[in-house]
């Protein structure tokens, strides 16, 4: 029963946790190759209204996932482009957007607010769905979260196995080395974002036509695009650790809503809030185990040294910093 | 003189021109795809805001905030920070304020209880906004992603105030804690609802930031460490000091600013206490390219939008979120502008 119990918890954190694998995978390629796109909490509220809105018009999925995609690659054009060729900051257009695009959101849904929409449905994979334990908790979801697994990987094997994902590490490192070695770089940098942004679009598809589905106001994904960017550090920029950051986020909500039965007496309000604060606390642990002391003292203790080094990390050395050849 | 005079004033007036026109173009856009007479809307904007001296002293309760919390940003931005959690800092005002009215109001006079709540405010604006610059500080943490973990405790805070030790007897609902009695508002202008004295301590403590940006050493030590550090501390001055020192100012803004959520608007602890005003408030100080001259201006214009608004559901279907794009699109639009001429200058 416990075990029963268990895989049902899990299996709900995976397709909870699936557009947040989506978003962070997408602003990793966005930050690995050395630009911010802060916009995520906004573009990711018009990309599921967009979506939504184009999925109940066309009463096709198809059609929604794909609008939410561009919208996602159009704010993402936007604070790429106005950085890299009006020197525009980054922070300010990205915040300016979050803002913007969320209001927009609201205003251009209007008319769709709580009407009944297409959902994505249920599609258990024949055969692994059969598998105890890990076809429960894996394999029994729509297609998507099927897409979002090989998404990680997808990402994992481009970013170190093929000579693109070279590329695209070593601009994001230095990129005046990388313009000197005849890269194109602020191209290459475009290029990116506009990826990274389609892939934070189909997030916002995903929360308005599965794991929340509909439209209104509030929709329920709101906050969600800057645990986004929280995760994004929280994982290194390493794509296979910044999913797992997803995932755990994920189930620190649905925690959430085990310990709300546990403790009654505290609101439930605080209970949903509470897993935004905690994945930012954190990171500001991840930030002091990079002080000297700490690894002083890690010296000493050899067990905990690889629990410790898994959470140091280093940003892409040109993350914000916009490239200008002389 | 006169004729560099004639050109930088030439310079101003073409980027505002831009920036309006843009803003004008992308909304009117923006309303014909709605399918909403475009005309209508501005004049309901205009009319929501301005047609009425009641409309414009709620025009003002807007104001105040935003110009409370964008003279604190001006401390943090000249320190080159992106002070975020000033979201959060009004929460912690609004809570401070409420905490003292609360616990002192059985024990001693109104007045006397008004200005306690008002100094505990400004302290735990403060406290959170040295949080944040503690965690940068000695953290590492960026204060973007510091101050927004503490909004977030904030929102948390609020709701479990007002869902468990602070809930309105009977039942504990999203409208917020017991209003308080007559006695512990702000005492207004007979029928209008605006506080005279919020509204002298605002023009104040704007004054004062003036002064200080300008003609003291501090506003001079801050842009000077903001915009070098490391020259900064050549001459001594310590820029994590400064770094704390500019943060818990401006967390005394906020503080401020929630204190007059609390006692001259809303009267008691309400989940949205803050409204969105410390966020909106860093489009005003980027509208105002980080000066101070324009910012009492622009926090008035945001603050008409912000209120013109409130008609449009009823009078024409469209969702009042409409203010919050125009207000996006005049900072994106000015950003552009300002590059576009700095651009054809050099």
């Amino acid at each position: 029963m416990m075990d029963f119990s268990l895989s049902i918890l899990m299996a709900s954190v995976v397709s909870g946790a699936a557009p947040l694998v989506f978003a962070t995978l997408g602003e990793t390629f966005t930050e690995r190759v050395g630009i911010i796109n802060l916009s995520l909490d906004g573009t990711i509220l018009l990309s599921a209204m967009v979506s939504f809105a184009v999925a109940y018009e066309t009463q096709n999925l198809m059609w929604g996932f794909l609008a939410g995609g561009i919208v996602g690659a159009l704010v993402a054009t936007i604070v790429a482009f106005t950085s890299l060729f009006w020197g525009l900051s980054q922070v300010a257009v990205g915040f300016v957007l979050t803002l913007m695009c969320k209001d927009l959101a609201y205003f251009l849904g209007n008319s769709y607010t709580r009407i009944q929409g297409p959902q994505l449905s249920h599609l258990p994979l024949p055969i692994l769905e059969k598998i105890p334990v890990i076809g429960n908790i894996l394999f029994q979801h729509n297609i998507m979260v099927y897409l979002s697994y090989a998404c990680i990987i997808a990402t994992w094997f481009y970013f170190y196995r093929t000579n693109w994902g070279l590329k695209l590490r070593s601009i994001g490192e230095n990129p005046r080395a990388a313009y000197t070695r005849g890269f194109s770089v602020r191209k290459i940098q475009f290029g990116y974002a506009i990826l990274g942004g389609f892939l934070v679009g189909i997030a916002g598809a995903l929360y308005s036509l599965s794991v929340k589905p509909g439209w209104g106001r509030p929709q329920g994904a709101e906050g969600i695009g800057w645990i986004a960017l929280a995760i994004v550090i929280f994982g290194g920029w390493d794509p296979l650790k910044v999913a797992f950051g997803a995932y755990f986020f994920g189930f620190l909500q649905i925690m959430g809503i085990v310990f709300q039965s546990w403790w009654p007496s505290i609101p439930a309000q605080v209970f949903q809030v509470a897993p935004f604060p905690l994945m930012i606390f954190i990171l500001v642990l991840i930030h002091l185990s990079r002080r000297k002391a700490v690894n002083e003292w890690l010296e000493a203790h050899p067990l905990l040294r690889p629990l410790v080094r898994f959470l140091q990390v280093n940003p892409p050395a040109s993350l914000g910093k916009t490239y200008h050849k002389e | 003189m006169g004729h560099e005079l004639k050109k930088r004033i030439f310079a101003v007036a073409s980027r505002w021109f831009v920036t309006i026109s843009i803003v004008i173009v992308f909304t009117t856009l923006l309303l014909l795809a709605t399918g909403t007479p475009p005309l209508e809307a501005y004049l309901l904007l205009i009319k929501g805001s301005l047609g009425s001296w009641n409309k414009i002293t709620r025009v003002l309760q807007v104001w105040i905030p935003l110009t409370l919390c964008s003279c604190g940003l001006l401390y943090t931005f000249s320190m080159k920070l992106w002070n975020i959690g000033i979201e959060g800092q009004v929460m912690l005002g609004a809570v401070g304020a409420t905490a003292m009215l609360k616990w002192l109001s059985p024990y001693f006079a109104p007045s006397l209880c008004l200005i306690a709540a008002f100094v505990f405010a400004m302290f735990l604006g403060a406290l959170w906004a040295l949080f944040a610059g503690i965690l940068k500080t000695k953290g590492g943490v960026n204060e973007i992603f510091a101050g927004l973990g503490l909004n977030f405790v904030a929102q948390g805070l609020i709701l479990w105030l007002i869902f468990g030790p602070w809930k309105r007897p009977g039942i504990a609902s999203m409208s917020g804690t017991e209003p308080f009695d007559y006695s512990l508002w702000l005492p207004t202008l007979q029928s209008l609802r605006i506080s005279p004295i919020a509204l002298a301590i605002t023009v104040i403590l704007f004054i004062a930031t003036v002064i200080i940006h300008k003609y003291t050493r501090w506003g001079l030590f801050f842009r000077a460490v903001g915009n070098n550090p490391i020259a900064g501390t050549l001459f001594g001055l310590s820029p994590q000091r400064y770094t704390l020192l500019a943060m818990s100012l401006a967390g005394i803004m906020a503080g401020c600013a929630g204190y007059f959520q609390v006692t001259g608007v809303y009267h008691r602890l309400i989940p949205s206490i803050s409204s969105n005003y410390g966020y909106l408030s860093l489009l005003v100080v980027m509208l105002a390219n980080y000066k101070w001259k324009p910012i009492p201006f622009i926090a008035f214009f945001f603050g008409c939008l912000n209120v013109g608004s409130i008609q449009l559901p009823l009078m024409l279907k469209i969702d009042s979120s409409l203010s919050g794009v125009i207000q996006g699109i005049c900072v994106l639009a000015f950003l552009c502008a300002y590059r576009w001429r700095l651009r054809n200058k050099g």
